[in-house]
């Protein structure tokens, strides 16, 4: 009721009740609870993360390694093969074998490697028979993968495909380009998938070797969510987890260099609408200066129709379908970026428009009202992140992998609530540098651009 | 293994009748399952259907309103319409100005947006439960009172044409889908892309949304879902409150579409710059609401689910196993049919050639698993795995509200009774190995096939301004130029 009657009051002004809300807001937060989070350690050293959730018979099991392509050394490619190879073949059963132990009892595999994480997991009904089985093919994938060289050559070859396909996409060329921009020569530089050249380069050898080196206890995080007690998330842990060997947790990966000056890329290339991307290094997991960013990206191209960027570039001028910002933290620093399309003959207008509104709101930093309307929209829509397994699953898995406090669920809408205008504009000014921003167009070139 | 997996499909089946016919067998599954089942529907004065789904697991609540228009409600000449009038719908009301929605959603901790179908249109918020109210007043208040001013809609279809360059111009498979649709329907509104045709969208008009609004949006014509910590008296209260008011209006009945008879196989060849060819393979297959003796052919349309999982059910089905491991002539290939639109629908088989493989290869490869299965009954290790995985996918459902709202939404808004997705996992376990062999039989025929190649051009072109590129991918570099102002 009390929502409705300050609606009808506030007809032409949203920011008015404002205040109102962020008061609601900070009741109501109170009152969601985040579900405990369970932890421990096994004796090989893996970390696992556990929370019971009961409502549904079924179970979600993710095991984190920090073997993602930043760990290529030169090899681009490597971390994503070896992991898309685990379940190719593995404890003497071919590739369809696997794939039938899980798929005869409804259980789905999961595997994916990005720059940071590696993963393995299952998502299973908790009727013991079928977990069982899905947690023995968890384990021979994880811990007895064969890599048979016809699997180890059909996989490379896709990947080499995969590579071509890139380059009709002037949304992929676009990414690759900014990210070997802005990282230069740190392991962030290079496409996880893989570039022609380093494909060529690759062996079943080194794919073994990266196995042994980072596939170990000591680099693997676990994250179990659903359906069982403690007993049995222990017992999942150990058949899983027990028989790999320790090994070393994987060393500290080179510091991002900040940009010394400004730089632009131009690709032709033959398509109606231009991909412009700008950014730079922005900020890593656990940074001190993570809620203030965070916050500050919301107002400016993080909130979709509430942003500025989507305000300004598609509300204003209709220059694009999607527009937006986000600071992207990874273990080691990651990419700010502004990203958005257009029709190649707008490419100058709307990079002049997203270059002037970054230039602007670093100076001058959000409204009061604009952050206000974000600290309520972050806080008040804090449940809708946390209402599933898989949601939960994300985030214990984010704690675990990036060693965050484990309070970090409960701490989140206070962290959030710190923040105010003034450490938003403290960190903007140190942390974006707009005058030595990267920037990538890819379209087709007007004559009389530049 | 071959022991394994015979053990496995007991349990599986004895899972899947405990779900079904409610046996003590296994508590747990039964209970849930019957849970995500319970909708409960109600029908205000006006015509306006609501229905509720009860899921306490977490303070949050989707609500969705539904409207039984779409692309296949449109005619040629304004191809798109159903979904710029769903971007119009953004632009404000007299009491809530363009952009305000947003505002009052995004400050109440609010996610919201939007989504347009051959069948349907669908506007959705996802919120704290205690803002449910907050939702459904300003739903019903763009249900009847939108603005149209000429300048936000000149601008906002510039924003959907852009969405179309992104969506389908610039990708050549998307492009090569669309053409491969608009030749495989005759006379059926499916043949029609719903982001619309580019030239439809250079001349549509501020009339012409307005028009669509007035003809569609009626609360006689809508549906509201609301799924999640809600108790059902509650919603039906509210609802009645916002939306009962909301006067009946007259929507036009829409003509039944039948395809017309197809004579021989029909084919497309899309040639636009790209690097990697692409094949898909339609062929025209009946939906649930066409079946016309219900009782005696509805379980075609489940043995067609079947057929596809058999096809293209995860890593151990056929096009997998067969032709991106086995012969190694695809890179990836996918097998997709859905039984539940409005009108006749395709059985679609798609796939990328391996380097070097002719794309009549591939046709050859696709075509040949198709007459094994003419040909040979399917293993009943492979049923058993394709319904395996249905069950469990009933179960996996539940951890989604959004999900659960959409199932029920989009099955009423196209004319299904919600209830046939409780019959669903029954009607699945029933289907044998020889119905699936009839009906590829039957529908999989050279009479209903459509055949759509991607055939690459070269990427090629000429010199930017800064530098030389080759074949669109060698970056030329210069420094200094950001500020452009």
């Amino acid at each position: 009721m009390l929502i409705k009657n300050f609606i009808n009051k506030s007809k032409s002004k949203v920011t008015a009740f404002v205040s109102v809300l962020v008061c609601l807001m900070a009741i109501s937060a109170g009152v969601n609870a985040t579900p405990e989070i369970q932890t421990w350690q096994t004796t090989n050293g893996a970390k696992v993360l556990f929370i019971p959730a009961t409502e549904i018979p079924m179970l979600d099991v993710r095991i984190v390694f920090d073997a993602g392509s930043a760990r290529d050394a030169g090899s681009s490619g490597l971390a994503v093969l070896t992991n898309g190879l685990l379940a190719e073949g593995a404890a003497g059963k071919t590739a369809k074998q696997i794939a039938e132990i899980f798929e005869s009892v409804g259980a789905q595999i999961e595997y994916d490697a990005a720059s940071d994480m590696a993963l393995v997991g299952v998502r299973s009904l908790t009727e013991p028979r079928y977990l069982n089985a899905a947690i023995d093919g968890l384990k021979k994938v994880l811990n007895q993968p064969d890599f048979p060289q016809d699997a180890f050559l059909r996989e490379l070859n896709r990947m080499k495909i995969a590579v071509k396909a890139r380059q009709q996409s002037p949304s992929a060329l676009a990414s690759e380009a900014f990210n070997k921009a802005v990282f230069g020569d740190h392991p962030y530089a290079t496409p996880a998938s893989g570039t022609a050249d380093t494909l060529e380069q690759l062996t079943r050898d080194d794919v073994i070797a990266f196995y042994k080196q980072y596939y170990v206890a000591n680099n693997a995080t676990i994250a179990i969510v659903g359906n069982v007690d403690r007993k049995q998330a222990e017992e999942i842990v150990k058949a899983v987890i027990t028989s790999l060997p320790a090994g070393e947790k994987a060393p500290a990966l080179p510091e991002v260099k900040p940009l010394t000056e400004a730089q632009k890329i131009v690709i032709d290339f033959p398509s109606t609408q231009t991909h412009i991307f700008v950014g730079q290094p922005g900020i890593k997991r656990g940074d001190k200066d993570y809620f203030s960013l965070y916050v500050a990206n919301h107002p400016f191209g993080g909130s979709g129709f509430s942003s500025r960027l989507v305000e300004v570039i598609r509300e204003e001028h209709g220059l694009a379908y999607s527009v937006y910002s986000y600071f992207s933290p990874m273990r080691e620093t990651g990419a700010f970026s502004m990203g958005m399309q257009t029709k190649n003959e707008q490419t100058e207008q709307a990079l002049n428009l997203l270059n002037q509104q970054l230039k602007k709101y670093v100076t001058e930093g959000p409204e009061k009202d604009e952050l206000a309307a974000s600290l309520s929209n972050i806080t008040g829509s804090f449940p809708l992140n946390i209402d599933s397994n898989s949601k939960l699953l994300g985030y214990i898995v984010m704690i675990g992998f990036y060693d965050l406090p484990l309070d970090y669920l409960d701490r989140f809408i206070g962290n959030i609530n710190a923040v105010d205008v003034k450490k938003i504009n403290d960190a903007l000014t140190r942390r974006l540098h707009p005058d030595k921003m990267v920037t990538v167009v890819v379209g087709k070139q007007q004559q009389n651009s530049e | 293994m071959k022991m394994k997996l015979i053990a496995g499909l007991v349990i599986v089946l004895t899972l899947v009748l405990g779900a079904v016919l409610y046996s003590d067998k296994q508590p747990e599954i039964e209970q849930n399952v019957e849970d995500a089942a319970a909708v409960k529907s109600f029908t205000l004065s006006n015509g306006m259907k609501v229905l509720v789904v009860e899921n306490h697991r977490a303070p949050v609540v989707v609500s969705q309103v539904w409207y039984k228009v779409g692309a296949s409600y449109e005619h040629d000449g304004i191809t798109g319409i159903s979904h710029v009038l769903e971007h119009m719908m953004f632009k404000g009301t007299k009491k809530h100005p363009a952009g305000e929605f947003s505002e009052i959603i995004a400050a109440n901790g609010g996610k919201e947006n939007a989504f347009t179908g051959q069948d349907f249109t669908a506007y959705f918020q996802r919120i704290a439960k205690d803002r449910l109210e907050l939702c459904l007043e300003l739903e019903a208040d763009r249900m009847q009172n939108l603005v149209f001013d000429e300048e936000e809609f000149l601008k906002e279809l510039e924003v959907v044409k852009e969405e179309r360059r992104l969506r389908t111009d610039d990708k050549p498979s998307s492009l090569t889908y669309e053409r491969f649709n608009a030749l495989a329907y005759t006379n059926s509104p499916y043949r029609r892309p719903i982001i619309g045709w580019m030239e439809d969208l250079e001349t549509l008009t501020i009339d012409d949304a307005r028009q669509w609004y007035e003809t569609w949006y009626a609360p006689n014509n809508a549906t509201l879902v609301v799924a999640g910590d809600v108790k059902a008296e509650q919603v039906f209260k509210l609802a009645k409150q916002y939306f009962g008011q909301i006067p009946v209006s007259n929507i036009p009945q829409s003509k039944p579409r039948r395809e017309a008879k197809q004579y021989g196989t029909q084919r497309v060849t899309v040639e636009v710059p790209a690097k990697i060819p692409y094949l898909i393979m339609g062929y025209k297959a009946p939906v649930l609401a066409r079946s016309v003796e219900p009782e005696k052919n509805e379980w075609e349309m489940y043995a067609l689910e079947v057929l596809a999982g058999v096809l293209d059910g995860g890593s151990s089905a056929r096009l997998s196993s067969n032709l991106v491991r086995g012969q190694q002539i695809a890179t990836s290939a996918s097998a997709s049919y859905g039984m539940t639109a409005r009108h006749e629908t395709l059985f679609v088989l798609s796939a990328v050639p391996n380097d070097g493989v002719e794309i009549e290869v591939l046709e050859f490869a696709l075509r040949e698993e198709i007459n094994t299965i003419k040909t040979q009954l399917p293993d009943e290790a492979e049923l058993d795995r394709v319904k395996a995985q249905v069950v469990a996918a009933q179960v996996y459902k539940q951890d989604s509200t959004f999900y659960q709202a959409m199932e029920i939404g989009m099955l009423d808004t196209m004319g299904y009774p919600w209830q046939i997705k409780d019959e669903y996992v029954e009607k699945i376990l029933a289907v044998t190995a020889q119905q699936v062999q009839q009906v590829a039989n039957k529908y999989l025929i050279e009479s209903r096939l459509t055949v759509a190649v991607l055939d690459p051009l070269p990427l090629e072109k000429g010199v930017s301004q800064n530098g030389t590129t080759q074949n669109g991918t060698k970056a030329s570099t210069s420094a200094g130029a950001v500020h452009a102002h």
